[in-house]
């Protein structure tokens, strides 16, 4: 990938500041995730210190209940958290667009049965319906990425298809047709470039969310394995030991808040950038 | 207007129907069934004796039947408003439902309530005073609110309670009725751990509808013709913007009695959620699929209420 040149970056700080700064905490975010092994002091899953020290010069977060260092594991939570939210919602939001751009596309009753299938996954609460899921599955970080799917596929199906339904009716498709494309033409080359903007914004405004969403089900005990450096499943196991041990709660709470502040700054001011319709969202 | 309910209310029977269908299938994926659960966690010895014990409690369940029959004979009962008995809690589950489903109702009401009384009106100063250190404060508050997980709002709530007020979640509930007092002493902590995070789309909201509205022409109609500043904003302004979002508060009211668990969890309050984990875990088929079950009608209902309301309070709408 070639780095934007540098008038066009100061364009987007100037227009975007508070965009900007998220900016700034992504890229610290993934340099953490990419270079986790040199960062970290220590093996994630290391064990050995004495349990429960504070943070001092040799363990800047102390150590957790079972002798781990504190900072090793938060720094390889950002690895995790950023895989299990890069993945799911880039494989998630293109599922979900296809199937949107497809149904529109053919209409008729598959696609009112396929906006039932929709109805369906959307009318069940998400957390709920992502740990019946890890209760089926069993305990792993690629079964979250999949649980995850679960809930992005359809509300991303949704919101492309409502798209592609208006995309549909504009007279370049209908030209298209009639200069003889096959329907696989039409869809790839004219339907689906104009929902790329949808498509960006799903991708970038999704990513916090599944990150919120993994944290939130291994803090119920039911995302990744508990030896997994997952942040809300470290701050669980510090939630028992709160009173005494504060910095178990603390340090992986506000990597994550960080984590998605950044991500929702840049999140809106790509919105802002990508799909002006969606201007003053409901985040 | 009536086919339009009746049209939506149609839908919610394929909507249902597959929503149940998903979770019943889920369930019988998750490895181990409650006959197992109850049999191995009383520790008997001989296995023969443990395989019989456990095709015994199987047969009483039902549970020796084709999955199929099984959903079929559970689908039955539900329409029929009979949710079966939950093994695991030894009690009807309909018992289990009127028990705890008021409980998280309770939870989400005061988190909403809570969140409407604080969003609203930060909202509207910052649209009032745009620009001000008013105006970035609120947004900095309400961007922070979404950016701060509400589990980890819920637990550093806690700790400061625990360490400010040395208090610690009562391990016995009291309802409402008993003693009202105790009992909001109980459900304000969690409450307003979610109300923070629902009040930042809320103060969002607020604000971008009421900086749309005061740049209407009526608006500016109403001081020309020489009304005061304030009723200017209350009774034309703010009328007028706050329609989409008392849709949107609608709107997350279906989506919170999903999301109370984690809240519950953290603060020990009994109610649906906590019985939902507590259900999964022992593989509690019954139970668990009647929260769900009634969680997606409150949801579907709540949504065709909303959507209802919008029509009522705004004129120019109109369902065919």
């Amino acid at each position: 990938m070639k780095p934007p040149p540098p008038r066009a970056v100061a364009r987007f700080v100037q227009r975007q500041p508070l965009g900007a700064i998220g900016g700034v905490i992504v890229v610290v975010l993934v340099a953490v995730a990419l270079f986790a092994p040199q960062l970290a002091p220590h093996g994630p899953k290391e064990t050995g210190f004495a349990p429960y020290l504070p943070p001092s010069a040799d363990f800047p977060m102390g150590t957790d209940q079972i002798g781990r260092d504190v900072l090793s594991r938060v720094v390889w939570g950002a690895r995790l958290s950023l895989y299990v939210g890069l993945t799911s919602v880039l494989i998630g939001v293109t599922l979900g667009a296809l199937w949107g751009v497809v149904t529109a596309y053919i209409g008729g009753a598959p696609d009112s049965g396929s906006q039932r299938v929709v109805d369906s996954l959307m009318a069940l609460p998400p957390i709920i319906l992502a740990l019946a899921l890890m209760a089926a599955l069993g305990q792993s970080v690629n079964n979250v990425v999949l649980a995850l799917l679960l809930l992005l596929v359809p509300t991303a199906a949704r919101t492309v298809r409502s798209v592609a339904l208006s995309v549909k009716e504009f007279p370049f498709v209908e030209a298209a047709m009639a200069a003889g494309c096959s329907h696989t033409r039409v869809i790839v080359r004219h339907i689906l470039p104009n929902c790329l903007a949808t498509y960006i914004v799903l991708v970038t405004t999704n990513v916090s969310y599944a990150i919120v969403v993994e944290a939130s089900l291994s803090f119920i005990g039911a995302g990744a394995p508990p030896d997994e450096p997952s942040w809300g499943g470290m701050l669980t196991a510090g939630t028992q030991a709160m009173e005494n041990a504060p910095w178990l709660v603390l340090f992986p709470g506000v990597a994550i808040s960080l984590a998605v502040f950044g991500l929702n700054l840049l999140g809106d001011a790509i919105r802002d950038l990508a799909d002006p319709r969606l201007r003053g969202g409901l985040g | 207007m009536r086919t339009y309910i009746a049209r939506r209310l149609l839908l919610f029977v394929p909507t249902l129907f597959g929503a149940s269908l998903l979770i019943f299938v889920l369930m019988r994926l998750v490895p181990g069934d409650i006959a197992e659960i109850l049999v191995y966690q009383t520790g008997s010895e001989s296995s023969a004796v443990q395989t019989r014990q456990i095709e015994q409690i199987r047969r009483e369940l039902g549970l020796d039947r084709p999955v199929a029959t099984q959903f079929l004979a559970w689908l039955g009962g539900a329409v029929r408003g009979d949710f079966g008995y939950s093994y695991s809690q030894r009690r009807p589950v309909n018992e289990i439902l009127a028990e705890r489903f008021p409980r998280s109702m309770e939870l989400a009401a005061i988190t909403l309530l809570l969140a409407a009384l604080w969003s609203i009106p930060l909202g509207v100063v910052s649209a009032v005073r745009q620009n001000t250190w008013l105006d970035y404060l609120v947004r900095v508050l309400s961007i922070s609110g979404l950016s701060l997980p509400i589990f980890f709002t819920g637990v550093l709530i806690l700790y400061l309670l625990v360490r400010v007020f040395r208090w610690l979640p009562p391990l016995e509930y009291v309802s409402l009725t008993e003693a009202p007092l105790e009992n909001l002493k109980q459900l304000i902590w969690p409450a307003l751990a979610q109300a923070y995070y629902i009040s930042a789309p809320i103060m969002r909201l607020t604000r971008s509808q009421m900086l749309e509205v005061v740049r209407q022409d009526y608006v500016r109609t109403a001081r020309a013709k020489g009304l005061g500043e304030g009723s200017v904003m209350y009774r034309h302004a703010l009328r007028n913007s706050l329609l989409p979002v008392v849709t949107f508060i609608g709107w997350w009211g279906g989506r919170l009695l999903g999301g109370v668990v984690i809240m519950e969890i953290i603060f020990a309050v009994p109610g649906m959620g906590l019985a939902l984990v507590q259900a999964v875990s022992y593989r509690d088929y019954p139970t668990v699929q009647a929260i769900i079950f009634v969680m997606a009608l409150i949801f579907l209902a709540v949504n065709l209420a909303v959507d209802l309301l919008y029509g009522w309070l705004d004129p120019r709408i109109r369902y065919a």
